[in-house]
């Protein structure tokens, strides 16, 4: 029994593996920290940049049309016709115009949405707001862009509602395309401007009117710029999830294209993926564009 | 103890003689199956839509549980919409056999991702029309790749309430389509270019084309112009036979190139017809083709060989609207389904353009220009969308 005893206590004293790599980590934070961050830093590395990397380089491939291999080396070839056909200057000015309209149409709805839920509504009608706002996110994006064709359709709820006034459904076209993107990506416009007025104090509203301000002046003058930050960051957004987009233009869009729709028939229907690739440098170029834009406007730092 | 230990020894060694022979079958290119094995269990089709229905669209069309019941082999079948998009899913290597038209077959052939076909392993083969074997998009090197599902026409679809008089003729859609502005369809695939130019060869007589799928450059770019042209009364393109059917019925849609299976899956109360219109049309012949990489070659034969057994061939081609590969298949169909589709009607099949891919040399026999291929024909495609 004793004897026993005595070799465990031994044992204990002798510092177990774990022990020393805790007492190691402990001793040196910086080791401890570049461990940590070494799993996410190498997931944002490989899928993230090394992605970006690749489609860079595979944009300057180029494809031999009769056997459809791809073949590796330095070719300015599919940029060329980037430039010079004027098929992508005329698809890439239509999806910013779309995606600009989206993103407009969506600031215009969501902004008293937001101001309502955060400085009008009681609590209650407040949390029954958000949880309806965020409903539509846990259905799928297609069967939405489905439910909007048969909204658009010439027999759907536009045309039963409109005609009677003499006006008519969109129907599937780039107008019916807006609205439906619109609609889709409402959620993630409304979300940021809400929290950004909610952080903004009841009272300085209050003092607005009590300095002798109409209600438009202390919009324009408080409220707006205070909301910028969160608009600045719907706007990202909607901006980016509509550049992207091809499945909604080919559902109600009727016969349009956007850059997606150029990528996706360069993938599948041309076997072409490195000009593929090179067309998809452009909504990356143009979101790279319109962040800094934002950055210099300081919007980034309120996010 | 060492009994079991030799017997290991002996599974290895039978396992790895078994892979070894089963690399050199597949590494010559060549590997051409002998005898049928056991089936496999399963077996993994990919098709036009309608190919192989299991009941689940309509309970009155089933010819895969049957298959299913004699063979064992459960099918899952995928279908698709254009022959670009059966290309790249059947390159993923997860098919065992494809029934693919004429502007797919030669592409996959040439690719290798497609065997050669033992027909002495398929008993109905002999049934099946001669004119429909050996032909340039299921035959190369004198080897046989593909047996025949059936044929059939690109027709013309209108909605009989709106479009009148009932249209004999292509140009509903090309020269005279803005009457129908916003309302007209098209195929959305580069080969419906070779719609716009069957259509010239008979409008346009002066350009000189005599096969809609050799088009030199002159000849491309009348095509693209009628295109283009048609393109600002479309109100969409469809690829997707399901959003063609549901913008029929909706009245979206009035008029405009469809298949025979879209007619009948259409509404009950959809005021539709379809004609067959006076310029000829262009059309398809499909093959039954097995993966050089199928997983159930013995499945995949199998199916081959049932598709093309009179009744199953009756069944399929039957719900699709499209002759059948095999005369016999007659007596399985309805009164009148052989008549009304030309079944082995030698001078209405030469009078189909079935989809071929275009390639530099002239197809129409044409030695001294070079004619567009497919990679030109989807730049213009892309182009007549825009």
């Amino acid at each position: 029994m004793k004897l026993d005893s005595v070799a465990k206590a031994e044992v204990e004293l002798q510092p177990s593996f774990a022990h020393r790599v805790s007492t190691l980590l402990y001793s040196k934070p910086k080791l401890r920290l570049r461990l940590l961050l070494s799993a996410p830093v190498t997931w944002l590395g490989l899928v993230y940049i090394a992605a970006l990397l690749a489609l860079l380089v595979t944009a300057f491939f180029t494809v031999d049309s009769f056997t459809g291999e791809i073949k590796a080396g330095f070719s300015l070839q599919n940029f060329q016709d980037l430039f010079t056909n004027a098929l992508y200057s005329t698809v890439t000015l239509r999806t910013i115009g779309i995606a600009l309209a989206v993103t407009l149409f969506d600031i215009m709805l969501a902004l008293p949405i937001a101001f309502f839920m955060a400085k009008v509504a009681s609590n209650r009608v407040r949390g029954i707001l958000v949880i309806s706002i965020l409903m539509p996110l846990w259905a799928s994006y297609l069967v939405k862009a489905y439910a909007w064709r048969s909204v658009l359709s010439n027999e759907g709820i536009f045309a039963w509602l409109l005609r009677p006034i003499g006006l008519d459904t969109p129907g599937y076209s780039l107008l019916g395309a807006t609205i439906t993107l619109s609609y889709l990506w409402l959620p993630y416009v409304i979300l940021p401007i809400y929290a950004s007025l909610e952080r903004v104090p009841n009272n300085l509203l209050e003092a607005s009117s009590d300095l002798g301000a109409k209600t438009f002046t202390t919009i324009r003058k408080v409220v707006f710029p205070l909301a910028l930050p969160g608009i600045v960051a719907g706007s990202i957004f909607s901006f980016s999830l509509t550049l992207g987009d091809y499945i909604t233009i080919n559902i109600v869009g009727g016969a349009n294209q956007m850059l997606g729709n150029l990528v996706y028939s360069n993938v599948g229907v041309a076997n072409n993926l490195p000009l593929a690739a090179a067309i998809a440098l452009v909504p990356v170029l143009i979101m790279f564009g319109y962040l800094s834009a934002v950055r210099k406007t300081g919007a980034l730092d309120n996010l | 103890m060492r009994k079991s230990a030799t017997f290991k020894l002996l599974t290895l060694g039978s396992v790895a003689v078994l892979a070894l022979s089963g690399c050199t079958a597949s590494g010559n290119g060549g590997g051409m199956l002998d005898k049928l094995g056991d089936p496999e269990k399963t077996v993994s089709l990919l098709g036009w839509p309608g190919y192989a229905e299991d009941g689940s669209t309509d309970p009155a069309y089933d010819w895969v549980t049957p298959f299913e019941k004699d063979t064992g082999c459960d099918v899952t079948f995928k279908p698709y919409g254009t022959s670009d998009e059966a290309i790249s899913l059947f390159k993923t290597g997860e098919y065992d056999a494809i029934a693919a038209s004429g502007d797919a077959t030669l592409r996959l052939i040439a690719a290798g991702d497609v065997q050669p076909l033992n027909t002495s392993l398929l008993e109905n083969y002999g049934g099946v029309y001669d004119f429909l074997k050996g032909r340039d998009f299921n035959t190369v090197d004198g080897k046989t790749y593909g047996v025949p599902h059936g044929y059939g026409a690109n027709l013309l679809m209108y909605n009989t309430e709106v479009v009148k008089p009932a249209p004999t003729s292509w140009s509903v859609v090309f020269d005279g389509s803005s009457e129908y502005k916003g309302k007209v369809t098209a195929y959305d695939s580069p080969i419906y270019i070779a719609d716009a130019a069957l259509y010239l060869m008979t409008h346009s007589p002066e350009l000189g084309i005599t096969n809609p799928y050799a088009l030199d450059e002159t000849q491309l770019a009348a095509a693209v112009d009628l295109l283009k042209a048609q393109r600002v009364n479309v109100g969409e393109y469809w690829s997707d036979y399901l959003k063609a059917i549901q913008s029929f019925d909706t009245g979206d849609t009035v008029v405009g190139t469809t298949w025979q299976v879209i007619k009948n899956y259409l509404a009950a109360d959809t005021p539709a017809a379809v004609v067959l219109p006076e310029e000829g049309a262009t059309g398809w012949s499909d093959s039954w083709m097995v993966s050089s990489k199928a997983k159930s070659p013995n499945c995949a034969y199998m199916w081959l060989d049932y598709i093309i057994s009179p009744k199953a061939n009756a069944a399929a081609t039957e719900y699709f609207g499209e002759a059948p590969a095999t005369p016999d298949a007659c007596q399985y169909a309805s009164e009148g389904f052989c008549e009304t589709y030309n079944a082995g009607d030698t001078e209405f099949e030469s009078k189909i353009w079935y989809w071929t891919t275009p390639i530099e040399k002239c197809l129409d026999g044409r030695t001294d220009v070079k004619c567009t291929d497919y990679a030109k024909w989807t730049t213009a495609w892309q182009e007549v969308k825009g």
